[in-house]
């Protein structure tokens, strides 16, 4: 089936295993082709060597096509872990809590834009908060906080920000069961007090796309997505909140990782046993995490359609869905004939449920879910949905975005952001961002090849193309 | 280089901030204007509102960790930027006392570029090097 490369076996067309050795508990098995998997950290391959160590670990530990060295997980790796047995890890989780994309459909062609491109920029950047410093349009009171951890895009839109029929296409209905407030340290809620319906900085964006090409008729009519018509993005995640809850809590099972009786391999692993105090404590935080993102995301929504009713009235803007990248979810998957609970972690990667799978929404039951993949400034998005057989791959998850190729640091020295404005501007691309800097290291070519990456995960059985998407304009934080 | 000074280092997805001091205190304030310059030029602020900071933890790389997060929470909480520090720390008790020189973030003037999620436990290391200086350093996610 092919030769053996860098020390991975290949198992299938985009697959490859890494051998168990040493104190690893389970395979490692990494979907990619042979020039992404060339082009890869070799840090990737010891951080999925030392996520196998983890307890409870089921199956393998994965790596998706997008795969890169991350913190103690690679960013792109997927870990399931028993219910029972297994642990819970902040760093498998990382800061940016629930951090994902959703999807807005407008019906409006790309022709309608033709006069209104420039207005339509200034708007948006005027309308969403983005950026260092900048504030949200509301703060938080004590039990606002609570309530909104609690209930994340359902309570957004309980208080107005959007419409009852978005939630149905919202990962886990809009509200992720089994948030703990309590959980959710002061400091974390008081990062968060101003920061609701704000984009962030750094690889978040929200951008006003064109459906550039269609890859699957049936799937992306189902979806909405129709070619040469405008749809937006929104990339972004749970804010000062989720970054604290990540701060607090990687600290926490760091420090009694020993108690435990854990031994990391990498400090960055910190996780504790799922049933310990701080494993519950934790998940009961990351929920709220996961809350507040979703809630965030809605909000965002909210304002976008705002701007958007000033120039097209009738356009609604519905959700076409709404997928987190950065998460621990429990779920029920079929291991060697068995149905077992498991705790699965996502960093860096999306779910992908199959066809037919029961928590997807009615709407897109026998398509499977739509998995949205983000790009940067000039390069495209994608649309995939999740393929049947993507349980048995890698517990239904797919890659979630391109990957730096190049650190900011290297991206600031090559580019001047006026530059890079200027160049993407000259390709039909206006980006609005405060800050030229932040804009030279997000330049496109500080990335790789997102096409590359959706066609591996194609190959390999994840998820199926659906549609390419291309910006017209990008808000940066 | 001078015996006192900073630099970033290399990862693949975010940034590595490195410090160098005679003294561990001096090392920690390096590592911090190397966070800042992760945000903003450390020359464009004007050290004009201090921030009092005093901690404690039981090993040298534990408490750079609590160091630079709790100046990433300042950071957030009070929406400021920093440009000086002021870093006493005990080598023996590991107690360190800190004063940060700063002011609000200005948009215009500081054009931030990003700003920190945490600070990491990848790379982190507090170490004394063969010529006797400190050495203060981790991974920053951005």
């Amino acid at each position: 089936m092919g030769t053996v490369l860098r020390g991975l076996v290949p198992i299938g067309d985009c697959a490859w295993q890494l051998p168990k050795k040493g104190a690893m508990r389970v395979p490692g098995v990494l979907f990619a082709s042979a020039e992404l998997v060339q082009a890869m950290d070799a840090k990737v391959f010891e951080q999925m060597a030392n996520v196998a160590t983890l307890p409870g670990i089921v199956r393998a530990s994965y790596a998706m096509p997008d795969a890169h060295w991350g913190y103690g997980f690679p960013i792109g790796g997927v870990a399931a872990f028993d219910a029972e047995e297994g642990v819970i890890s902040a760093g498998g989780v990382g800061f940016d809590i629930s951090c994902g994309v959703r999807l807005l459909h407008t019906g409006l062609p790309v022709s309608e834009l033709r006069d209104v491109r420039e207005r339509l920029a200034d708007l948006l950047q005027a309308r969403i908060p983005a950026g260092v410093g900048s504030r949200g349009r509301i703060r938080l009171s004590p039990s606002d906080m609570d309530a909104m951890l609690e209930g994340g895009a359902r309570w957004a839109v309980d208080r107005g920000w959007g419409e009852r029929e978005d939630l149905d296409h919202v990962e886990e209905r809009g509200c992720m069961d089994g948030a703990d407030p309590t959980a959710v340290s002061e400091r974390a809620k008081q990062r968060q007090r101003d920061e609701m319906g704000t984009l962030g900085s750094g690889n978040h964006y929200l951008e006003v796309q064109r459906v550039q090409r269609i890859f699957d008729g049936a799937a992306a009519a189902r979806f909405g997505l129709v070619q040469d018509e405008i749809v937006i993005s929104i990339h972004c995640g749970s804010r000062g909140l989720g970054h604290q809850i990540g701060t607090d809590y990687l600290r926490r099972m760091a420090l009694e990782a020993g108690r435990h009786g854990l031994q990391l391999p990498d400090r960055e692993l910190a996780c504790a046993p799922i049933r310990s105090v701080t494993g519950q404590a934790y998940l009961g935080a990351m929920r709220a995490g996961i809350n507040c993102a979703l809630a965030n995301r809605q909000m965002l929504t909210h304002l976008v359609r705002e701007v958007f009713a000033m120039l097209w009235p009738s356009a609604p803007l519905r959700v076409i869905y709404d997928v987190s990248h950065n998460t621990c979810k429990l779920e029920r998957h079929e291991v060697d004939g068995e149905q077992r609970l498991l705790f699965v972690h996502r960093k860096g990667a999306t779910r992908a449920w199959p066809p037919g799978h029961a928590s997807l929404p009615e709407a897109y039951r026998d398509t499977g879910q739509p998995v949205l993949i983000g790009g940067t400034m000039g390069t495209a998005s994608h649309v995939l949905v999740g393929a049947p057989g993507s349980e048995e791959r890698a517990f239904a998850s797919a890659c979630h975005g391109a990957g730096r190729a190049m650190s900011r640091h290297a991206a600031r020295k090559r580019w001047r952001g006026g530059e890079v404005r200027d160049g993407l501007a000259g390709r039909g691309i206006l980006v609005r961002s405060p800050s030229l800097r932040g804009i030279a290291e997000e330049a496109p070519e500080a990335y790789k090849d997102v096409d590359a990456v959706v066609e591996a995960a194609e190959r390999a059985g994840l998820a199926r193309r659906v549609a390419r998407l291309v910006p017209l304009i990008c808000i940066k934080g | 280089m001078s015996s006192v000074g900073w630099e970033h280092f290399h990862h693949d997805a975010d940034i590595g901030v490195r410090g160098y001091g005679d003294t561990l205190g001096e090392a920690f304030e390096q590592v911090a204007l190397a966070m800042m310059a992760v945000i903003i030029d450390p020359g464009d602020v004007q050290a004009r509102c201090p921030v009092n900071i005093a901690l404690r933890a039981s090993e040298p790389d534990m408490l750079l960790f609590d160091w630079l997060n709790e100046l990433v929470f300042v950071m957030a909480a009070r929406n400021m930027v920093f440009g000086r520090f002021d870093v006493r720390v005990d080598e023996s008790s590991l107690q360190l006392a800190a004063t940060a020189w700063g002011e609000p973030v200005q948009r215009d003037r500081h054009a931030p570029a990003v700003e920190i999620k945490g600070v990491t436990l990848t790379e982190l290391a507090v170490r004394r090097l063969d010529d006797g200086r400190w050495l203060a350093q981790c991974v920053v996610d951005v």
